[in-house]
């Protein structure tokens, strides 16, 4: 039995708002997570990624994931910084997850809560766009006859042209 | 001084290990470390436009200076999500 340090009252386990972890989400802890005591809060949005069966005309058979894991935490937490600071009544968190991932499964969960929809969409969607352009992490694809490294964009926190197109299609 | 090389995805796929520890002279830059290890695997250079760096888990600039003990990651890119 664990002592009391990082339950909550009640005895629930704290979970943190931003992870990357090789263990299965849950979406719904995250964001039970996020609207504790948000009784001002009138909306919550939350984004899953799943791995699908198909890519660019594969088949696909699995994901493995791999991280830089003290920069990809590093990453998210900026990531997290900025949407606040673009919309500040956000509550916001994010896990990703690494290793092994079978069709179906979901890599990422995002979760925002604001008094509002208009954030919580806005900075659900600006979060998830943030994780492709800065956070180190790769998808290994496995496919029916071989395997593939999958490369987006050059990973650059200061490219202010990046941000902008991310706020961009966030508040479409 | 000793620096410790981490590489990531592809990049450890060519080089044939995700970690490498390297003597370089002082003073030296991520180019500097960058430089001596392409030199040593050559199918690395491909990257050296669209690749990110860090020092010590931050993202850095190639002119970045690197210290002794420090860990020097060089990174493809990224895919999460």
């Amino acid at each position: 039995m664990d002592s009391g340090a990082g339950l909550r009252p009640g005895g629930r386990r704290a979970v943190p708002l931003v992870a990357v972890t090789p263990e299965p989400l849950n979406l719904q802890a995250l964001t039970e997570e996020v609207s504790l005591a948000a009784s001002a809060d009138g909306a919550v949005t939350s984004f899953i990624g799943l791995v699908r069966d198909h890519n660019q005309g594969r088949r696909v058979s699995y994901l493995e994931y791999e991280a830089y894991e003290p920069l990809a935490l590093r990453a998210l937490h900026l990531i997290v910084d900025e949407s606040a600071a673009v919309w500040p009544t956000a509550r916001l968190a994010v896990h990703h997850r690494i290793g092994r991932l079978d069709i179906g499964e979901a890599s990422i969960i995002i979760v925002a809560a604001s008094p509002h929809r208009a954030e919580a969409f806005a900075a659900c969607r600006y979060m998830i766009e943030r994780v492709k352009q800065i956070v180190p992490i790769w998808k290994h694809e496995h496919f029916d006859g071989g395997d593939v490294w999958l490369e987006g964009a050059t990973a650059d926190p200061g490219d202010e042209a990046a941000r902008d197109k991310a706020r961009r299609i966030a508040c479409a | 001084m000793r620096v410790t090389v981490r590489l990531f995805a592809r990049l450890r796929d060519l080089a044939g290990t995700g970690e490498i520890e390297r003597d370089v002279a002082s003073p030296a830059t991520v180019r500097t470390v960058w430089q001596g290890l392409v030199g040593e695997i050559p199918a690395l250079q491909a990257y050296e436009q669209t690749m990110s760096v860090a020092v010590n888990a931050d993202y850095a600039k190639m002119s970045a200076a690197v210290a002794d003990g420090d860990e020097v990651a060089f990174m493809p890119p990224v895919s999460g999500g």
